[in-house]
């Protein structure tokens, strides 16, 4: 009996040392080195695999920057602190580029916004919209079922008491998942530094998005009157041109249905999610 | 020459690893979204069961069988020397392509290091052994019974193109009626159980 035991470790433990040893010479004299800079580089990157650069995760990222197929400019969660460090571990000189993050483009939340029925299906926004439109009466508006939460990579998306996507700025790592996942074309990036937000994407005119929403632009003009490089009019809807975005709140403050919305970068988001 | 014939026939269509023994599932289901993924997986698939299959015979025949190197009965060790010694083969390919053919090392990716837990290739090794095939036999087997993977992985991963493009109900999409599919590819290839007497 323990003969058999002494024998199957002899043999088992004995072809397994076997097949290190081949393993490992095989390696010693066939193996190829990965380029140790790859390595380096993927210690530079923070790791989060969020594919933001268009890449499958960092180490991929990382192989294409070494081989010189891709600027080191791509990595959205690193910002410029990685982009510079990067540029240095390489000897390039990168373009900086001011940090982006996702805002949700809609304000009209279940208190503000009128529905149209009430939807019981599954959770999901891009669900709800197959639905007859989804269940919000307005045909733009944020649906709240959290599609966009769920594909963040670092739960940056909350879905408040109202029902609205909100992005918490200072989380934000400008990956751009949410801004594929909303059904609504809702989100978007924006740079970090722009201060006021136009909270609408309804495009109707003005009675017409005030019987389904009582935070909806309704194309009063008076923001692109008094900020025209700022605001602009995209037919009865204020569109922020972010190239040159709002700095004025009294121009915000001028806005009759409040939906100009201070809401910057890093600094505060508690007045934002109230 | 009749009688490998008759084997690879076998091993393809009557008694397809996937489709009638259920081996193989997990990849089977796992990489059947679209048919480059899933050619890349058929061609590793290939030639990891067929190497694998003499592999496995040889160290079965001169280790573990008491006729062998050792002289005792030590066919009880058989599957975990199986793992093992189908874990270290894989591993040493990959470490050659590696080196020698870095595009198909690239084209294979990781199914091939996912190969080394696929139960369709230990099934092989261990199915050579019972059936009592001597060498040409098992490779021809360990062969037929790859080809057969891959003909029901192509088969299935195109109906599932097919399928998603034909946009089913919500409740249906994905996983749902990928295994319907699967089921009834199986009931399809039943059809061939009367083909040959194994």
């Amino acid at each position: 009996m323990s003969s058999e035991i002494v024998n199957a470790v002899a043999v088992l433990g004995g072809l397994g040392v076997f097949c290190g040893g081949i393993l490992g010479v095989v390696s010693r004299f066939f193996g190829v080195k990965e380029d140790p800079r790859v390595e380096a580089v993927l210690g530079l990157l923070p790791g989060i695999n969020c594919g933001a650069c268009g890449f499958a995760g960092c180490a991929d990222y990382a192989r294409a920057i070494v081989m010189q197929k891709a600027p080191p400019n791509m990595c959205a969660p690193g910002g410029n602190a990685v982009v510079e460090a990067l540029a240095g571990f390489l000897g390039v000189k990168a373009e900086l580029r001011e940090r982006q993050v996702a805002i949700v483009l809609c304000h009209g939340g279940r208190q503000e916004a009128r529905r149209k029925f009430a939807y019981n299906g599954v959770a999901d926004c891009a669900a709800a919209a197959l639905v007859a439109g989804g269940d919000k009466a307005c045909a733009y508006g944020c649906l709240g079922l959290g599609s966009c939460a769920r594909v963040c990579p670092v739960n940056a998306v909350e879905i408040t008491a109202n029902g609205l996507a909100v992005v918490h700025p200072e989380l934000c790592i400008g990956c751009g998942k949410c801004v594929k996942a909303c059904p609504r074309q809702l989100i978007r990036l924006v740079p970090e530094s722009a201060e006021f937000h136009i909270l609408c994407r309804n495009k109707d005119r003005g009675p017409a998005v005030r019987k389904v929403c009582s935070v909806g632009c309704i194309g009063c003009t008076l923001c692109a009157k008094a900020a025209p490089d700022a605001c602009k009019m995209e037919g009865a809807l204020a569109v922020m041109d972010y190239v040159k975005p709002l700095a004025d709140a009294a121009v915000a403050a001028k806005c009759p249905q409040k939906i100009i919305v201070r809401r910057s970068g890093r600094r505060e988001e508690a007045s934002a999610c109230a | 020459m009749e009688k490998y014939i008759l084997l690879i026939l076998g091993a393809v269509l009557v008694n397809n690893f996937v489709l009638t023994r259920f081996l193989g599932i997990c990849p089977f289901l796992g990489v059947s979204k679209n048919i480059p993924t899933a050619l890349g997986m058929c061609v590793a698939v290939i030639f990891v069961m067929t190497c694998g299959s003499a592999v496995t015979w040889t160290v079965s025949r001169f280790l573990l069988e008491p006729a062998g190197l050792f002289g005792i009965d030590l066919t009880y060790l058989q599957t975990i020397v199986f793992i093992l010694v189908i874990a270290a083969f894989v591993q040493v390919v990959e470490i050659f392509l590696r080196k020698f053919s870095p595009q198909l090392y690239q084209a294979l990716g990781i199914f091939l290091p996912l190969i080394t837990t696929n139960c369709a290739v230990l099934g092989v090794a261990v199915l050579n052994i019972q059936k009592q095939y001597n060498l040409p036999e098992a490779v021809v087997f360990g062969f037929g019974a790859a080809v057969g993977f891959s003909l029901a992985l192509l088969i299935f991963t195109g109906l599932r193109e097919k399928i998603a493009r034909a946009q089913p109900p919500k409740a249906f999409q994905g996983p749902a009626l990928a295994l319907v599919t699967a089921g009834l590819l199986s009931l399809a290839f039943m059809g061939f159980a009367a083909l040959i007497k194994m």
